[in-house]
């Protein structure tokens, strides 16, 4: 019996509490990414946001949680009740699994898969399934355009990040996602990533259906898209879905480009402080960058967000790949 | 390992489970659903057998792609699937005929077939030297080189099928109003607006 | 790595996935028993500002939507083509990468094609 817990008790109860770890860390983070939206949004219009609830409003993201739990679950009587109610819970599970594979420090990773960024990339991909089953599910107008133009735009958007995806791969030569962290990385390679990192940037913007890509949404034309019917923490939970895709793709982003936990410009003198913090830091930095970009750009137009996806973001990364490719190539400068 | 004979049972039972399903129920988007379902656990069975890469282009591929658009097809698409159904049964007899004759080929061809014999050594040992490497990389080693007209006759296909999506699909409609941007970035003020002074009391 | 490794590796993944769908099924099970249900007829019709809906939503829609998940598919298989072609770029050498530069480039053609037969167009 001591032998059996010794061999597979040790490991499930790790696993077990790493597991609650970080899913408690991303609805944590969910919770004060809403609070420093709204806080940073005010600042930026010169408003104070929340204040009342608690020291500074800090309590208000927990308060709107039960409030929102607390609602009645409207189903429409013409839709269809088990879709409905499992488009949300897909999303949001969704987009919890995918935290399973980032490294938040060196070996502090729940799954050290070989295929890292395939599964992320993977787990990315169906997220589109909460948005159309949602928008089908519904059974209104409004839902069922804005879940058209959802999965629409994600599928767009997916295929310039696939491309950016490998244009790193080449840099790295692994699809670990430990190994890109820890991949060396000159200077002027450093310089070849940082256009995928713009193009990279933006693509995560529409791929979360953020402003100024929130064409799904768009209160002012559609009313909320694909989210019109629904209520209580169903509705919480696309909320939360979007806000920790939005953590996800931050943290992505820092995984491939930023050098994950390792401190930033190659600034060794500075690596006693843990790396979860310059994780952190850095993932914290790109969420700004998703709230700053909310404040400042109006939305686009859906033709214009098709034609950036499709005529610029897509030729110009497929040129880039080939361009990476060569130049590694010719340098002698692969890795692996 | 029990765990993963456990996780193969119930893997491939899940996928048996939603194959079933994806023919029976009569929502054709639960069916579509089921599919997806069906998809996932065979990505789950491709891990078991140690095809990672596999497995995640699996999901990528086939979730993330080909079953979106199915779901779009039988979401949107106004087509009745009970009207269909209707006159299914009277197509039973031949439906049976056909599946007895085809059964009956299969078993005749699988009766005779014989296997070259340096298939199985083939079989046992696909690649050479795949020992310490994932198998993304083995696969990389040998598609592009050595397997490289199976390649490049994936890249046809890949291309007859995107020009065939266009043909099929695309319908260039008159009369709709587009945005040219190269011209907006071209238009000069000059070339729109001119600047006339007007005398004071000459306007009238 | 050994498939057993390899496996372990892939058992947290399933142990979260389930938690995962468990938790977030939780909690919207947990909002319906806890709050106060009470449906009435107007409030479980579907919104459309005020009206009364015309019929089923769920009608057909312009065919570009649909040509968009065709494009979509051929790319992400040029991507899943790309993946280990990365990865495996210095074993492979100078004749992997020119095989790639003659893949990319028939699925060009098909890209300039499509640009100019106007089917990358929204208006």
């Amino acid at each position: 019996m001591l032998d059996l817990w010794n061999t597979y008790g040790v490991w499930t109860a790790w696993t077990l509490l790493y597991i609650v770890l970080i899913i408690v860390g991303v609805l944590l983070s969910v919770a004060y990414l809403t609070y420093a939206e709204r806080k940073v949004l005010g600042g930026m219009q010169r408003r104070q946001g929340p204040i009342t609830v608690g020291p500074f409003g800090l309590l208000q993201p927990i308060a709107d949680g039960l409030k929102l739990f607390s609602k009645e679950t409207v189903i429409p009587s013409q839709a269809n009740r088990v879709v409905f109610l499992l488009a949300p819970v897909i999303l949001f599970a969704l987009s919890l699994m995918a935290w399973a594979v980032i490294p938040f420090d060196r070996d502090w990773v729940l799954a050290n898969i070989n295929v890292g960024v395939l599964y992320l990339f993977a787990v990315s991909s169906m997220g589109v399934y909460g948005v159309i089953m949602a928008g089908w599910a519904s059974n209104s107008r409004y839902a069922f355009l804005g879940g058209l133009r959802s999965a629409s735009q994600m599928v767009s958007y997916e295929v310039s990040m696939g491309l950016i995806i490998v244009c790193v791969l080449l840099c790295t030569g692994s699809l670990n996602l430990q190994d890109i962290v820890l991949a060396e990385r000159p200077v002027w390679m450093q310089a070849l990533l940082f256009p995928m990192l713009i193009v990279f940037l933006i693509s995560i913007l529409a791929e979360t259906n953020r402003a100024p890509f929130d064409l799904p949404e768009g209160e002012s034309e559609i009313t909320g898209g694909f989210m019109v019917e629904y209520s209580a923490m169903a509705f919480a939970l696309f909320f939360l879905g979007e806000y920790a895709n939005m953590i996800l793709m931050s943290a992505m982003t820092t995984v491939l480009f930023l050098g994950g936990w390792l401190p930033p410009f190659g600034m060794d003198f500075l690596a006693f402080v843990p790396g979860i913090v310059w994780f952190a830091l850095k993932t914290a930095a790109i969420l700004f960058f998703f709230i700053w970009a909310r404040a400042t750009l109006p939305r686009f137009r859906y033709d214009q967000l098709m034609r950036l996806g499709w005529k610029v973001f897509l030729p110009f990364t497929l040129i880039w790949v080939v361009l990476t490719a060569g130049v590694l190539l010719t340098f002698d400068a692969l890795p692996g | 390992m029990i765990i993963e004979a456990l996780a193969f049972y119930a893997l491939a039972g899940i996928l048996t489970l939603s194959a079933l399903l994806v023919i029976t129920v009569r929502n054709p988007v639960h069916s579509v659903l089921f599919l997806i379902l069906g998809f996932f656990n065979a990505a789950g069975l491709f891990v078991l057998l140690g095809a990672e890469f596999i497995a995640m282009i699996l999901v990528i591929v086939y979730v993330g792609a080909v079953a979106v658009l199915f779901l779009f097809v039988v979401m949107m698409l106004d087509v009745s699937f009970a009207d269909l159904r209707k006159g299914a049964m009277q197509y039973v007899p031949i439906g049976l005929v056909i599946g007895a004759i085809l059964l009956s080929e299969l078993i005749l061809v699988y009766s005779v077939w014989g296997f070259a014999p340096e298939t199985l050594d083939n079989r046992a040992a696909p690649v050479e030297k795949f020992e310490g490497l994932t198998n993304t990389e083995a696969l990389g080693n040998v598609l592009y080189t050595d397997y490289i007209f199976p390649f490049q006759l994936a890249g046809l296909i890949l291309f007859v099928a995107m020009i065939g999506a266009i043909v099929l699909t695309h319908r260039s409609r008159p009369g709709v109003r587009k945005q040219s941007v190269a011209d907006q970035q071209a238009r000069k003020a000059s070339d729109v607006l001119e600047i006339r002074k007007v005398q004071t009391g000459s306007g009238a | 790595m050994a498939p057993q490794d390899l496996l372990i590796e892939y058992l947290p993944i399933l142990i979260f996935m389930i938690i995962a769908l468990g938790i977030s099924g939780a909690m919207v099970l947990g909002s319906i028993l806890v709050a106060r249900q009470k449906p009435d007829p107007e409030k479980n019709s579907a919104y459309e500002c005020g009206f009364d809906a015309f019929g089923d939503a769920r009608n057909k829609f312009d065919v570009r939507f649909y040509l968009v998940t065709l494009l979509f598919i051929i790319f992400d298989l040029e991507i899943a083509f790309l993946f280990p072609w990365a990865i495996s770029l210095k074993g492979i050498g100078v004749f992997g990468f020119w095989s790639m530069v003659v893949f990319l480039g028939v699925l060009t053609v098909g890209f300039i094609y499509e640009w100019k037969k106007g089917a990358l167009e929204w208006e």
